[in-house]
C-alpha cells in the first residue's frame, strides 16, 4: 500500500535551489515570515467573522456549510478588499514612513531641536 | 462605523476581485471558505507590495543609492547587475525583497495545502476525463531537460513535473488555483488573459484571411494559454506540448471540462520537435516559455518552429520586454528580480539577447519578423485592467511584448 501524502508537511516544502536571503540577519527574516504567516492568518479571521455577520445580516443559519457556501455581492467584496487594503496598510505603517522620510531628506533631531531652543544667544 | 455597513467605503475601489470570481472548470480544487480568505489576502498582499513598497524602492534608489554608488566609484552604473548588488544594501530593497520572497513561498504553501489535502479526489477526476483519451500522449521515457530539473520554478515545490504518487495532478491543480493571487487576478476567470489577446491579436493583425489549421503550441503548461486560442479557432486542430506529465493530464481535463476538444496534449522535448512533419504547422505559439528554456535550447527552438511551419504561417513568442539600451538599468534590475529571488534563473539571460538576431540565425529573413505589445484581456467589470492599473509589477505585469516571424511563401 502506498503512503499517503501528508499535507500538512508538503504544503510548506522547501523549493529546489539555494533561498536568497534580504534582511542583515537572518533571524530578523525569519521572525519576518513567521509574522507575515500570521498577519494572514489574522486576516483570514477577520474575513470568516465578516462572513459571519454578513450572514446573520442575511438572516440566514450560520453553519460551517453556510460559511463555505457564502458569495459576497460585488459591493460586500469591494468593502471586504478595502478593509484588506487597510489592514496592510497598518501592518506596513513603519515602511510607509520609510518612504516619506526618504521624500523629507534631511530632518533634525529633537535633541537637535531642544538644544536649538534652550539657546539664548 | 464598520466598514461593512458603510455603502460609501467601497467606492472607486481599486484591486483584486474576491476569489470567488475564479473560473470553476470540472477539475477545480474545491476549497474552504479559510481557503479562499488566504488567496484574497495573498492577492492583495502583492498588491501591496506592487503599489506601495515597491514604489519605495525606486524613490530609494534615486535618494540614496544611486548617489552613494556615484560618490563611491565617481562613475554611473555600467549594468543592470551593478544597480541590483547595489540595492542589496538598501533597507528599502530588502524589506519588499523579503516580503515578496515570504508572500511567494507562503502563496505556494496555500495552494499546495488545498490541492494536497484533496489529491484523491482530483487525481482520480482527472484520471475519469482522460483514461482511454487518444487526446492525451505521454513518453514515460522522456528524460527531463535539465531546464526543468535544475531549480524549482518561482518557488513551486517539485516544479512543473513532480508526482506525488501515480497520476498525480496536484502540481497543475496548486499552479492553476493560486496563480489568481499571484498576479492580482489580472489574468482574468481562467488566467487566461494573455491566450486571449494573443487570439485577438491574430484576428486583427492577420486578418480573416488567416485560417490555421493546425496549431503548436511549445512549453504549454497547463493549457491555460492555449485554450482561448483553441476556442477562437475551432476547427483547428491544437497540438500542445510540455515535458511535464501532470500539466498534461491536468491540461486534458481541463480542457474537456471547458468544452474545448480540440487540443491535444504531447509529452516531449521542445528541444526536439521530430515527431511532427516538415511544414506541418500554420502557427506555433509560446507564452511565457522561452525565458524557462537556455542558449542551448533556445536556436533549437528557433530552428524547429520554422521547420515545422508551413509557407505563410507565423511563430509567436509572447515574453516581458526584452532589456535594450532604452531601458533604464533601474528597470532591467527590478525586472531581473524574479531570475535571482524567485527561481527564474534563465530569465536575466534570456532577456539580455537580441532575439532578432536569434531569429534570424535560424533562417527568418528581416523582413518576416514580427513585434507588438499585448496586454491581458479579462472582464474589466469583475477584474482589474492590466493596461490601466496603478503601480509597477514589472515582469510580472500582465501586459507582454510579441516576437516573432512569418514564414516567407
Amino acid at each position: 500500500m502506498s503512503v499517503k501524502p501528508d499535507p500538512v508537511a508538503l504544503a510548506g516544502a522547501k523549493a529546489k535551489g539555494r533561498r536568497p536571503w534580504f534582511l542583515e540577519h537572518p533571524d530578523t527574516e525569519r521572525l519576518m515570515n513567521i509574522t507575515l504567516a500570521l498577519v494572514q492568518e489574522v486576516s483570514v479571521m477577520r474575513e470568516r467573522m465578516d462572513t459571519i455577520e454578513r450572514l446573520l445580516a442575511r438572516g440566514e443559519t450560520v453553519s460551517a456549510a453556510a460559511i463555505d457556501a457564502y458569495e459576497p455581492t460585488k459591493s460586500e467584496a469591494d468593502a471586504r478588499g478595502l478593509w484588506t487594503q487597510e489592514y496592510l496598510a497598518r501592518i506596513f505603517r513603519i515602511l510607509q514612513q520609510d518612504r516619506e522620510a526618504i521624500a523629507r531628506g534631511e530632518e533634525a533631531s529633537s535633541e537637535d531641536i531642544a538644544e536649538e531652543f534652550a539657546r539664548t544667544d | 462605523m464598520a466598514v461593512s455597513q458603510d455603502a460609501g467605503a467601497t467606492e472607486g475601489y481599486s484591486g483584486p476581485p474576491d476569489y470567488r470570481v475564479v473560473g470553476r472548470h470540472g477539475v477545480y480544487p474545491e476549497t474552504t471558505h479559510d481557503e479562499i480568505a488566504r488567496f484574497n489576502f495573498l492577492a492583495q498582499m502583492n498588491r501591496h507590495l506592487s503599489t506601495h513598497l515597491m514604489l519605495g524602492v525606486g524613490e530609494a534608489f534615486a535618494a540614496r543609492v544611486e548617489p552613494a554608488f556615484t560618490a563611491k566609484n565617481k562613475r554611473s552604473f555600467k549594468d543592470r547587475h551593478e544597480v541590483r548588488k547595489a540595492l542589496t544594501g538598501d533597507p528599502a530593497f530588502q524589506w519588499w525583497s523579503a516580503l515578496r520572497r515570504a508572500t511567494m513561498e507562503t502563496r505556494q504553501q496555500a495552494g499546495r495545502w488545498v490541492t494536497i489535502r484533496q489529491a484523491d479526489a482530483l487525481n482520480a477526476k482527472v484520471a475519469k476525463l482522460t483514461k482511454g483519451d487518444k487526446r492525451l500522449k505521454l513518453d514515460p521515457k522522456l528524460k527531463l531537460p535539465r531546464g526543468v530539473s535544475a531549480i524549482d520554478h518561482h518557488c513551486m515545490p517539485g516544479s512543473y513535473h513532480t508526482e506525488l504518487s501515480p497520476g498525480d495532478v496536484t502540481g497543475p491543480a496548486n499552479y492553476d488555483a493560486g496563480i489568481f493571487a499571484t498576479t492580482g487576478g489580472m489574468l482574468g476567470r481562467f488566467n487566461d488573459g494573455g491566450g486571449v489577446a494573443v487570439a485577438e491579436w491574430v484576428r486583427r493583425v492577420l486578418g480573416a484571411d488567416f485560417k490555421p489549421k493546425r496549431i503548436l503550441d511549445i512549453g504549454c503548461g497547463l493549457g491555460h494559454n492555449v485554450l482561448p486560442i483553441a476556442a477562437a479557432f475551432p476547427d483547428a486542430e491544437v497540438i500542445a506540448v510540455d515535458v511535464a506529465a501532470p500539466m498534461l493530464r491536468y491540461g486534458l481535463a481541463r480542457a474537456k471540462s471547458m468544452g474545448i476538444e480540440n487540443v491535444t496534449f504531447v509529452q516531449a522535448d521542445v528541444a526536439d520537435l521530430s515527431a511532427f512533419e516538415d511544414e506541418s504547422f500554420d502557427w506555433v505559439q509560446s507564452t511565457m516559455f522561452l525565458h524557462e528554456t537556455s542558449y542551448k535550447t533556445m536556436p533549437k527552438i528557433f530552428a524547429e518552429t520554422r521547420r515545422l511551419l508551413r509557407p505563410g504561417g507565423i511563430v509567436l513568442h509572447v515574453e516581458q520586454p526584452q532589456y535594450t539600451a532604452a531601458m533604464p538599468l533601474f528597470e532591467q534590475a527590478m525586472r531581473d528580480w524574479d531570475a535571482f529571488y524567485n527561481n527564474e534563473p534563465f530569465w536575466t539571460k534570456m532577456h539580455e539577447i537580441d532575439l532578432d538576431a536569434w531569429m534570424k540565425a535560424a533562417g527568418f529573413g528581416d523582413n518576416q519578423l514580427i513585434h507588438d505589445g499585448v496586454s491581458a484581456v479579462v472582464d474589466k467589470s469583475v477584474f482589474p485592467d492590466a493596461a490601466d492599473e496603478k503601480g509597477e509589477d514589472y515582469g510580472r505585469k500582465a501586459a507582454w511584448h510579441v516576437v516573432g516571424a512569418k514564414k516567407v511563401a
